[in-house]
């Protein structure tokens, strides 16, 4: 069985963001960028899934521009066996992300398709559930534990809700979102980052997979968070009390 | 006072019992009439003649005061006697720490403290048991001082003014920025002032062509390196404390940190300083240049003299451009030898981008992952001999990573790497440096610990943690980590508590080591209390006494970090 995880690059974590000057975006040149943390661990599940001999192949796939191959080589180092690289000089957004991934899919026919649950630059938690949709496959978002059985081939997920831990069992072929506490994703070895410069990345255009995209999104302003105001120190508990009363209005 | 009374009648037991065989009676008597004090030595050159005599008695072993001890016995003079006042202990009652308080320093009374509050206000002058608590004890928990009074001057008047007061009224301070260093320096020995510069936090200046920063002496590092990351910069120096360390504490010791190896010290760094000496005066000295050879650089007097010349101010510090792209890679050796291999290579093939080249055992790495949080082992499952941190920095990213993984490649085929990983994102960076620079906490939650900063010529840097292992025993955990890059070696002893005889298997084993070794027995954390005596290990008996003569010349009273960084028989000389 083939995994299939799909992985974004993003804006590094720790990286301080601030907005371009015209309002339009985030400021990404000159900025660290990294692979996805929730991606970095659906890769670390399909890893683990391989390793416990239940896979025979694990796919990283990324689309953008040509710097995603930085992001695929990372995948590759961590142990993918191999990469595709869908190459789309513009933004992509999820309904399109999603497309691609079906005609994707529908090429490389994986048991299993893992991504994470959200990108950390748009938070739009959509991707996992539209390639679902398109591909009429069962979805197990939140992943906080994925078991496989490969004779009965269903995957049992552990999948963290508001209200609580709801156990799936889903069919395969099936969609599966990371969340937070699945793994730790493990660091890229001396040893694989070798055996990575030898793999394989495949590129491929939108055209090749029949995908039109189109931007049915368009953001028309980013701006800043209002800025925190400074805390007021107050010299006694009357004063406390009078600005709680007076000014907060909260008692 | 009170408090030591106990372990004062431990440590007089513990010695007479120990000496009883080995020295001569007067010794005996003149510990037990004069409540176990001891005298200053005279004139240098006699004394260290003696000094060296001493060393080679069968006695060496043991603590230093009684050293010099026997060593004076023959001149001991009455006068001496005469100045006996309280005995001040370590927290840990080591015998070897015996230091008596000066009786020419005054005594706090509320006319002081009055006229503090009138310089200062009422919310600077601090005699709150609390505060005094945290601002008398060291990061460590191992020097305690007996301080009555904290101040917090917020601008260079104010600390010229207490200064000018405390040296007309004769009484002692102590400088103290965020409290971090590690040999004793930065907290009261008796009951000296604290004067904390921490309020003074501002920055001045920042010039973004040059790079030139000027900022008060009370800056944290961290915020600092905040402060320039928004303009493209950064600080030439990065140590673990850098989160409470300020710059000014910074540059009286003369700190290195992780990145000296690519910056440099802060000799070459620090472009001005503004100082305020013993007597009040202001020493303005704050130039922004990079060149000025308009005679004597005295600033240069200042940084590393760990406050016994000046209090510092104001800082001018040159600053470099935030290099775009890190990369750091975690290695695994097998034994010394690779380690040093790697650094001559490492620094042959990555040249300008290397940024930072630290090591650590595996000693290190054990204490570190059982006694930090959030610590993983970045090469399971097993413990390797050496592990060695590589950083490099500079302006293109995909070039420097492909430079440094072509380096580690060919290193790894060539034998001296036997695993690694490269840190792929930032958190993984974060995650790998908090090993190495965790480490110091890890040993102050395991326990008492004796950590020693060597510098060694690198091919002996591991033999004194070798030869240490076998002195003390399988039951000492002996670890070695530091900047392999600068040749500073960081040896700690950790245990779960203080043991004087511990001490004296490593204590002076370890300075008369690096002495033969023609190392320096401080590389970065300075003399401070816990190597005051122990200069000559390093320094020759001429330099001592000409840096004496200047400590004289800034500060005639001494009331400027009493009893750390020189000698004591070299401060206090009999009249």
């Amino acid at each position: 069985m083939k995994i299939m995880v799909a992985v974004k690059r993003v804006v590094d974590y720790a990286v301080k963001i601030r907005v371009k000057p015209d309002k339009s975006g985030v400021e990404t040149s000159n900025v660290k960028m990294s692979m996805n943390p929730f991606c970095e661990i659906a890769l670390e599940e399909a890893l683990r899934i391989k390793e416990a001999g239940l896979a025979s192949e694990v796919i990283a796939v990324s689309m953008g521009p040509a710097q995603c191959v930085d992001t695929l080589r990372t995948g590759l180092a961590m142990g993918a066996d191999r990469a595709i690289h869908v190459d789309s000089p513009a933004t992509l957004y999820p309904l399109s992300v999603a497309k691609l991934l079906k005609a994707l899919v529908d090429v490389e026919k994986p048991g299993l398709l893992i991504l994470g649950k959200q990108a950390i630059d748009d938070d739009c938690n959509q991707t996992g559930q539209m390639v679902a949709g398109l591909l009429k496959w069962p979805q197990g978002t939140f992943a906080s534990k994925v078991v496989l059985d490969k004779e009965k081939q269903v995957a049992t997920v552990e999948r963290e809700v508001d209200g609580g831990l709801e156990t799936l069992c889903l069919d395969l072929p099936a969609v599966i979102t990371t969340d937070l506490r699945l793994n730790q994703p493990r660091y890229a070895t001396l040893p694989n980052i070798m055996k990575a410069k030898s793999k394989v990345i495949k590129k491929v255009t939108s055209k090749e997979l029949n995908v039109e995209i189109k931007s049915d999104l368009e953001v028309v302003e980013v701006h800043e968070p209002p800025k925190r105001k400074a805390g007021v120190m107050v010299s006694s508990v009357d004063e406390l009390i009078d600005k709680l009363k007076n000014e907060a209005h909260v008692i | 006072m009170e408090k030591w009374r106990i372990s004062r009648h431990i440590v007089k037991r513990s010695s007479t019992s120990l000496f009883k065989s080995l020295l001569s009676t007067n010794f005996e008597k003149s510990i037990n009439t004069s409540g176990s004090t001891y005298k200053s030595g005279r004139n240098c050159n006699p004394y260290v003649e003696h000094y060296f005599q001493c060393q080679k008695r069968h006695f060496q072993t043991c603590c230093h005061p009684l050293r010099d001890y026997t060593g004076n016995l023959h001149a001991s003079k009455a006068t001496n006697l005469e100045h006996i006042c309280r005995i001040q202990y370590k927290s840990f009652g080591s015998v070897a720490t015996q230091i008596q308080r000066n009786p020419s320093f005054s005594t706090l009374n509320s006319d002081d403290v009055d006229h503090f509050k009138k310089i200062l206000g009422e919310k600077n002058v601090i005699q709150d048991e609390d505060r005094l608590l945290t601002a008398n004890v060291d990061w460590m928990g191992k020097y305690k001082g007996s301080s009555k009074l904290l101040l917090q001057p917020r601008s260079t008047e104010e600390v010229s003014q207490i200064l000018k007061y405390c040296n007309t009224r004769c009484l002692a301070v102590v400088p103290q920025g965020g409290n971090t260093g590690l040999v004793g320096g930065s907290v009261p020995v008796f009951d000296e002032v604290i004067i904390n510069v921490g309020s003074m936090n501002h920055i001045i200046s920042f010039d973004e062509v040059s790079g030139i920063l000027v900022c008060e002496a009370g800056c944290i590092l961290e915020n600092l390196d905040s402060f320039l990351v928004n303009h493209g910069f950064m600080m030439p120096l990065d140590l673990g404390a850098k989160g409470s360390c300020q710059i000014g504490g910074n540059v009286s010791t003369n700190a290195g940190g992780l990145h000296f190896v690519r910056y440099g010290s802060l000799h070459g760094n620090v472009l001005g300083l503004e100082a305020v000496l013993a007597n009040g005066t202001v020493l303005d000295m704050l130039g922004t240049l990079r060149k000025d050879n308009t005679g004597y650089d005295l600033k240069q007097l200042f940084i590393g003299s760990e406050g016994s010349l000046g209090i510092a101010t104001k800082v001018s510090i040159l600053t470099s451009p935030k290099p775009s792209s890190k990369n750091l890679a975690f290695l695994a050796c097998k034994d010394y030898l690779s380690c040093q291999k790697l650094l001559q290579e490492a620094k042959r093939k990555l040249g300008e981008i290397l940024s930072a080249f630290e090591f650590l055992d595996s000693q290190s790495m054990e204490l570190v992952l059982t006694h930090l949080e959030g610590v993983r082992n970045p090469l399971p499952p097993s413990i390797y001999e050496f592990y060695v941190l590589i950083e490099t920095r500079g302006t293109d990213e995909s070039y420097d990573k492909e430079k440094l993984e072509a380096f580690l490649l060919r290193s790894m085929e060539g034998g001296l790497i036997a695993d690694g990983v490269v840190a792929q994102d930032i958190n993984q960076a974060s995650s790998f440096w908090r090993i190495r620079e965790g480490l110091s906490e890890a040993l102050v939650k395991a326990g008492a610990v004796y950590k020693y900063d060597l510098s060694l010529p690198i091919e002996k840097m591991y033999s004194i943690v070798e030869e240490m292992r076998l002195r003390l025993g399988q039951s000492e955990k002996v670890l070695g980590y530091g900047h392999l890059g600068d040749g500073n070696l960081h040896l700690n002893i950790s245990r779960p508590n203080y043991d004087d005889s511990v001490l004296a298997k490593i204590e002076p084993f370890v300075y008369e080591w690096t002495s033969k070794h023609r190392g320096s027995i401080s590389a970065e954390h300075g003399l401070g209390l816990m190597k005051a005596n122990e200069i000559h290990y390093s320094k020759s008996p001429q330099t001592v006494q000409v840096m004496a003569s200047i400590k004289k010349l800034l500060d005639p009273n001494g009331i400027l970090n009493p009893y750390k960084v020189l000698p004591h028989n070299i401060l206090y000389p009999e009249a």
